[in-house]
């Protein structure tokens, strides 16, 4: 490993692709929007400051739908909640993101549970299975949201939940795929995006192939790129350098984490134990073929078939609620007539405000500055 | 839209962030009404010169790297009427023990008491103990109120844009301790709580010091905004001057957690005068438990809205920071 | 939705378990996603599993990529 890798924060590095990027974008004749899809990605540019930098630079930053916080209906997460609040000897395990969202039942987090019943906040997906595994009288509910990034991971806990016959354990799946979330964008035509920041640990599972009917149909540029502040600006640099050229392509910044073809171990085991669905997400309506679910012999483990959960997604979201034209990049989050004032992040209305990564929650919490002095 | 069904007490109210705050405010304060309260400092000073606190302690686990409920229990109160000018002097100790506590542990924990106790150099003047049914209370818990002597009171109201904010050492070991012990999220780290008295700093009152405040639930960031909310300015840090352990460091990269809003048990924050800031540093530093003391931002009027915390970061840009509004998480985004 | 971390392998069992270090702090992670990994590998590390390991050689062109760029505007 070569060392600290200092450079990928280092301000002067910093300072000097800030400039490139002026200089680039500064040359083009038409605004330059790029949509960073990764939630993770939206965190990291706000909290290093670029976001400002970058407008400064002639760059505006759009977030796009990868929060899976945000876009899992709220019936989902209301369905964990009565799980833990309803039912006696129920443990519901959860990352720890997902535990803040607020409901019309209250959040995770605030949820009272039943006597005998508890949520409990897990690392991994195998934490969860040895929470089964250590309270055989419990049932254990894990809520498995995630990308292709996070996928792999729960499917194969699944698989060795099988294989070890845990009676006790199932998986409230809401699991999510990133590519025909972005044709879903593109497809409605109005976003205006001139380029992508595609995600940098989704594309270590799928590879840079998924992307590529970006560049080719839509001839949209874009880039996969790592997640310090250098790494961000690279890749967008990659972004302007095919705009100017007009050729569109999936370049790739994240190399050393990123293997064009993806991991096929990781996508053997996705192919073995899901099957795609149409799915529906939250503020984007419904896309085709854009969620996974449990093939059999694992549905057993499914916990929406297991519990008898009769979750109808879709039911909607409250009306003037406006994170669809936000997850799109129409709008930004001070655009919405219901930002800071109805809607904040203690009373939010849709996705956007919910979670740590929303647009607009990190909109409203890491407000822009300009550094003077 | 409503956060939480207000029909029962959530674990969420204890957890020291929005909603313990709005609970005081909302159902403590106008229930008993008087100047001594109001402050909500972290002592209050009565009239005949006594400062006076209370705290409880309901850790779990009680036994961490570093320290235990007992430790916290001296050290948590002396800190609470240090960091509000008070010289500590006596305590009193609260015990409410669940039947079936295994004696060795109950010895354990009352050796660490004493142990604190003289380190702080306060007397344990009088106490109390309780025993209730298995199952009704988990191993121990403990109250301590503490007594001390007005040396200082601060000052917020002189406050002034270049004023100095000193952090006396690194952030957020003991919440990982406690998250050691806890076994939580399957990590092993060397780290120890930072569970100490900070009788050390009572000096710095006297050379001129303004305010001070322990850093305890919410972390640097809550402590930090809650000042800001208070004074007419703004507040502005430097990320890098953030004094951090590798130990937190790395966990919290790992586990995603922000060290800005880990608590601490032995780590303060002081507001000095700038002329005086320099000296203050140098004397913290003297002291073995203020070896990494910095000085990591100060009272800004030219970069931010009076009210705010800002954070520089390390590539230049701009952060506002805001109080914990919820209980700290690991995070897989 | 991404957190990874890059961290170095310090122990695997026979059934795809072990552990990783990063500044210290060690965590317990899969490595069934990764084939032929050993101990000294450095990997990301997401929700408890190593989803990819780290390329040296391309970690290497990306920050002399980097250093290039302040050495062409003479900084």
């Amino acid at each position: 490993m070569p060392g600290p890798m200092k450079e990928l924060r280092d301000g002067s590095i910093t300072r000097a692709l800030l400039r490139k990027i002026r200089g680039k974008s500064s040359g083009l004749d038409r605004p330059v929007r790029i949509m960073e899809v990764c939630g993770t990605h939206t965190m990291a540019i706000h909290r290093y400051g670029l976001k400002t930098l970058l407008e400064e630079a002639g760059v505006d930053m759009i977030s796009g739908p990868g929060c899976p916080v945000c876009i899992t209906p709220n019936e989902v997460h209301e369905a964990c909640i009565d799980l833990v609040t309803k039912r006696e000897n129920f443990i519901l395990a959860s990352f720890g993101d997902m535990t803040r969202v607020p409901t019309g039942k209250g959040s995770l987090q605030t949820a009272v549970p039943a006597p005998s019943s508890r949520v409990k906040i897990v690392y991994s997906p195998d934490e969860a299975l040895a929470l089964a595994e250590a309270n055989p009288a419990k049932e254990v509910v894990f809520f498995g949201v995630g990308f292709e990034t996070t996928i792999p991971g729960i499917a194969l806990t699944v698989k060795r939940a099988a294989e070890e016959v845990v009676p006790n354990f199932s998986v409230l799946t809401a699991l999510w795929l990133i590519p025909p979330a972005l044709r879903a964008i593109l497809q409605a035509g109005e976003s205006a995006v001139t380029g992508f920041l595609y995600p940098g640990h989704v594309s270590a599972i799928i590879g840079l192939e998924p992307y590529r009917f970006i560049a080719e149909e839509y001839r949209v540029p874009g880039a996969v790129a790592g997640f310090e502040p250098n790494d961000i600006l690279l890749g967008i640099s990659a972004v302007l350098d095919q705009i100017t050229a007009g050729r569109p392509g999936v370049y790739l910044e994240y190399g050393r984490v990123v293997n064009p073809l993806g991991n096929p171990v990781a996508q053997a085991v996705m192919e073995e134990m899901l099957e795609p669905r149409d799915a529906f997400w939250r503020g984007l309506g419904r896309i085709p073929r854009s969620g996974l679910g449990l093939k059999e012999p694992y549905c057993a483990y499914d916990a929406r078939a297991k519990h008898s959960l009769g979750l109808k997604e879709g039911s909607g979201d409250l009306p003037g609620c406006r994170c669809g034209e936000v997850l799109r990049g129409l709008i930004s989050p001070p655009q919405c007539p219901l930002f800071g004032k109805k809607c904040g992040p203690d009373s939010p209305f849709g996705p956007c405000m919910v979670s740590f990564e929303g647009a607009c929650f990190i909109y409203h919490k890491y407000a822009r500055r300009k550094r003077s002095g | 839209m409503a956060t939480t069904k207000e029909n029962a007490v959530s674990l969420e109210l204890g957890s020291g962030g929005k909603l313990m705050r709005d609970f005081v405010a909302r159902h403590i304060v106008p229930a008993f009404r008087n100047p001594f309260l109001e402050d909500l400092g972290d002592a209050s000073h009565l009239p005949m010169g006594i400062a006076f606190t209370t705290d409880s302690y309901v850790v779990d686990p009680i036994f961490f790297p570093g320290g235990d409920i007992g430790t916290l229990a001296v050290n948590g109160t002396v800190n609470d009427l240090v960091v509000s000018g008070a010289l500590p002097q006596f305590l009193s100790l609260a015990l409410i023990l669940e039947e079936g506590l295994p004696w060795s542990d109950l010895e354990k924990i009352l050796r660490s008491i004493k142990r604190a106790a003289s380190r702080a150099d306060v007397r344990v003047a009088g106490g109390d103990t309780k025993v209730v049914r298995r199952g009704q209370a988990d191993k121990i818990y403990i109250n301590t109120s503490g007594v001390g002597l007005t040396v200082a009171r601060p000052r917020i109201s002189l406050i002034r844009p270049g004023d100095r904010i000193i952090l006396t050492g690194t952030l957020g070991e003991h919440s990982l301790a406690v998250m050691v012990a806890r076994e939580e999220f399957g990590f092993e780290s060397r780290v120890r709580s930072d569970c100490a008295p900070l009788n050390y700093l009572l000096p710095i009152w006297e050379m001129g010091a303004l305010w001070m405040r322990d850093i305890t639930r919410g972390g640097l960031a809550t402590i930090l905004s809650e000042l800001a909310e208070k004074i007419p300015h703004a507040l502005l840090i430097e990320e890098e001057k953030i004094p951090l352990s590798l130990a937190v460091r790395g966990a919290s990269e790992l586990l995603g957690i922000d060290p800005l809003y880990l608590a601490c048990e032995g780590r303060a924050i002081i507001v000095a005068p700038q002329k005086k800031a320099g000296t203050m540093l140098s004397k913290i530093r003297k002291s073995p438990l203020g070896r990494r003391a910095a000085i990591i931002g100060r009272v800004d009027d030219r970069t931010g809205r009076p009210g705010e915390l800002l954070l520089s970061t390390m590539t230049g840009g701009l952060r506002l920071l805001e109080p914990l509004t919820s209980e700290l998480l690991p995070r897989i985004c | 939705m991404c957190l990874g971390i890059p961290a170095k392998i310090t122990r695997i069992d026979a059934s795809g378990q072990g552990t990783v270090d990063h500044l210290g702090t060690k965590v317990k992670v899969n490595f069934s996603l990764l084939e032929n990994v050993r101990p000294g590998d450095w990997v990301i590390v997401h929700a408890g599993f190593a989803i990819t390991r780290l390329n040296e050689e391309e970690a290497q062109e990306t920050l002399t990529l980097l250093r290039e760029i302040t050495q062409a505007q003479g900084e």
